[in-house]
């Protein structure tokens, strides 16, 4: 929506459209329907492209909707024990979620992505077993690279957590602790942070 | 004789009160002995178990209790949980003696914290009378700016924005201040950094310049001892080379006052804490900033660690990018400054200006369409890394009067450098590549009379401005770094220097042995030998 009273709804993203996001450099337009002239970006897209038939354009819609699920994917984060898993294999809320206490709340092991797991299986089986499967079925925030990509802040006196991402500048997440409140959002430029390494 | 409440179907026992559901039914279809096996379970129910000394019966009646008093949503899927806490809340702490100390929450703290900035402060009357005589040190309303950056969605909420307030409030009370202006927050690893833009009182500055002075004048004293014995030692030794390379010459600082020093920065990490002066920028610092990018961490005297390396701590690297946003992106309307004198020359650098008192503000509508109502108020920075440029070879020459040793310049001339004059457009700004440096936008378009006018910065991403009328001001709010469409290239180390080249001249070879030695002066005998029998032998024949 440009202007909070119209929405439309985005398609889910597809391969090609996350591939040929990552190409595309530089701020967002404001208008969905901008296209930018992948022939300049790379011109060896834009040669598979005008091989299968398409067009070499990437349409502003579509970087949008592969940048949002990049960034729910990498930085989407979640407290541990807000969602639980069944022995079926589905995931849901943990209703019974009573909020992280100060101690848990100020390590960032306490706190996952919420995505598919990359890193879970490659844990020593000494780690695995202090596991509890139905909460520890995430990778938590701890081993992320480079390390330190996440800063962690207490606010108004330690009432509130805030993890701020440094990969994707703008990514805020928020935590109550002892509370069951807890969100995500993003306000930013929609690029990734190349440099993160030299920043640090 | 059964006070449980009806049976769930997952606990034992239950049907059992039903006619013909008993799972006993064939076995005993006798009602007395069906009392019987009723009792039996129940006393089953009611073994307490070895460990932790409960037992179901009691279990169960607390849980039953539990959720009839509460009524969760659907309660079968969450009876573990239920179950759990159950067992949990059974669980007393031994009664010790001791008693726990008091925890002192951390919430608790800080509220201390922000309690003393309610808190005025005595001998108010003292300060009312230094405040006539000095002229009232102006302090910015925060609060008002903070309503109008809300209207674009900028800004940090009331509570803070609040205790800001107040900690401003508190900083003019004790430092001598003229003006006063909350620059923004820059946020930081750790903790973030909340920096108030002011400017003293001209007595105090004065006083520190004497004081860098002094310290300056002891040190050449000492250097001038240490080099002395030196020479001293040096003429005992065999001198060594001496190295003729010679360091560019050190730009020097700004005075304060002037150019990227003309505003003094405090910084606190959250309000209620003591406010920090930050150092003057030199040059130098300002150019190094310029090719490095690090986050902040929140702690001013965290080292830097970087290539090229930044002369400095993180308080150093903090000041040189508030003097570059500053630079950057404070703006005006265009009008609201004027020169004090219009004859001024681009070479002395009107540094200079004042409020225009014929100013008409332009309606927010113009503001917004076109950039060239928007003027910059802050001189623009150099390659050099100064607002005012300044040629380093005329400078080195009266340190040469000062210094003992004497060494020849061989010092390039350095292309003058002319920065864009005080009070451009920012339309004129350029934009990288096809962004723009500046978007402007309304802050409503339903309500067009009460308006503002909001500009953003592209260059620096969290820089804002926003006009009202007369009214305007500038903020940032961000990790304080500038945005390049390109990643970073962080500068090359320089290339190892060339070893001298081996030649034939200055190569090591193997000393030859005593025996080679021997050896090649017995063949040369033997040549002279053989050399004199030959004449020998052509003298006989003669």
């Amino acid at each position: 929506s440009l202007n909070c009273l119209d929405w439309s709804l985005l398609t889910p993203a597809t391969k090609e459209m996350l591939a040929l996001a990552e190409q595309v450099k530089g701020r967002f337009q404001g208008d969905p329907s901008f296209e930018y002239s992948l022939s300049e970006i790379n011109a060896e897209a834009a040669a598979r492209l005008v091989e299968s038939g398409k067009e070499p354009v990437m349409k502003e819609e579509a970087r949008l909707i592969a940048t949002v699920e990049q960034i729910d994917r990498e930085v989407g984060i979640v407290p541990r024990g807000a969602f639980v898993k069944t022995p079926l294999g589905s995931v849901h809320e943990n209703r019974h979620f009573e909020g992280l206490s100060l101690v848990e709340a100020k390590k960032l092991s306490s706190y996952f992505h919420f995505t598919e797991t990359v890193s879970l299986k490659n844990k020593t089986l000494m780690e695995k077993a202090d596991l509890d499967p139905s909460t520890d079925f995430l990778d938590s925030l701890e081993h992320d690279i480079p390390r330190g990509s996440w800063s962690i802040q207490l606010e108004k006196g330690g009432t509130v957590v805030v993890l701020r991402s440094l990969l994707w500048l703008g990514l805020t997440f928020y935590h109550v602790p002892m509370t069951k409140q807890f969100g995500y959002v993003y306000f930013g430029t929609g690029e990734k942070n190349l440099d993160l390494p030299f920043m640090l | 004789e059964r006070g449980h409440g009806p049976y769930q179907p997952h606990e034992p026992g239950y049907g059992l009160d039903q006619p013909g559901y008993s799972p006993y039914e064939d076995e005993i279809p006798d009602p007395q002995t069906r009392m019987l096996a009723i009792k039996n379970a129940k006393a089953y129910l009611l073994k307490t178990s070895t460990k932790s000394g409960l037992n179901l019966y009691d279990h169960f009646a607390n849980i039953l209790t539990k959720i009839l008093d509460e009524q969760p949503t659907n309660t079968v899927d969450i009876i573990e949980n239920i179950s759990k806490d159950v067992k949990w809340a059974q669980f007393r702490k031994k009664m010790d003696t001791l008693r726990d100390e008091h925890l002192i929450l951390p919430t608790f703290e800080a509220a201390e914290k922000y309690k003393a900035l309610f808190i005025k402060e005595d001998g108010e009357e003292e300060h009312e009378e230094l405040e006539e005589e000095m002229g009232q040190p102006s302090l910015p309303n925060v609060m008002e700016t903070a309503f109008y950056f809300e209207q674009a969605g900028i800004g940090l909420n009331k509570d803070e924005s609040y205790y800001i307030f107040l900690a401003l409030k508190n900083l003019i009370n004790v430092q001598p201040i003229q003006t006063c202006r909350f620059w923004g927050k820059i946020l930081g690893l750790e903790m973030n950094y909340i920096i108030a833009e002011v400017q003293l009182q001209e007595g105090e500055e004065e006083e520190e310049i004497g004081e860098e002075g002094e310290e300056t004048v002891d040190e050449g004293q000492k250097e001038v001892g240490e080099v002395e014995e030196e020479n001293e030692q040096k003429a005992k030794e065999a001198e060594q080379p001496k190295s003729t390379y010679k360091p560019p010459p050190e730009i020097p600082k700004e005075a304060n006052g002037t150019g990227t020093n003309k505003y003094v920065y405090f910084v606190c990490n959250e309000p209620g804490t003591p406010w920090v002066k930050l150092p003057p920028v030199t040059p130098a610092q300002i150019v190094c900033a310029r090719k490095i990018k690090k986050f902040f961490t929140g702690r001013l005297d965290a080292p830097v660690v970087s290539f090229p390396p930044f002369p400095g701590n993180e308080a150093n690297y903090l000041r040189a990018q508030i003097a570059r946003i500053s630079a950057g992106t404070h703006v005006s309307p265009t009008g609201f400054y004027q020169f004090a004198n219009e004859d001024e020359e681009e070479d002395e650098g009107a540094d200079t200006y004042e409020e225009n008192p014929e100013f008409e503000p332009p309606p927010v509508a113009e503001m917004v369409e076109s950039l060239a109502t928007w003027a910059h108020h802050v001189k623009g920075i150099l390659n050099q890394g100064r607002c005012v440029w300044i040629n380093p070879s005329q400078k080195s020459e009266e340190n040469e009067e000062e210094d003992e040793e004497e060494e020849e310049e061989e010092g390039d001339e350095q292309q003058e450098e002319r920065g864009p004059p005080l009070l451009t457009l920012i339309s004129e700004d350029e934009g990288m590549k096809d962004i723009p440096a500046w978007t402007a936008q309304a802050s409503t378009d339903l309500i067009p009379q009460y308006s503002v006018a909001i500009l953003q910065s592209n260059r620096w991403p969290g820089a804002y401005a926003f006009a009202s009328g007369r009214k305007f001001e500038n903020i940032y709010f961000g990790w304080g770094h500038k945005y390049s469409p390109e990643s970073l290239t962080p500068a090359l180390p320089p290339p190892a220097q060339a070893e001298f080249p081996s030649g034939p001249g200055i190569t090591e070879t193997v000393d030859p042995t005593v025996e080679e030695e021997m050896a090649f002066k017995a063949a040369q005998e033997e040549a002279l030998a053989e050399a004199e029998e030959g004449e020998d032998e052509e003298g006989e024949d003669d």
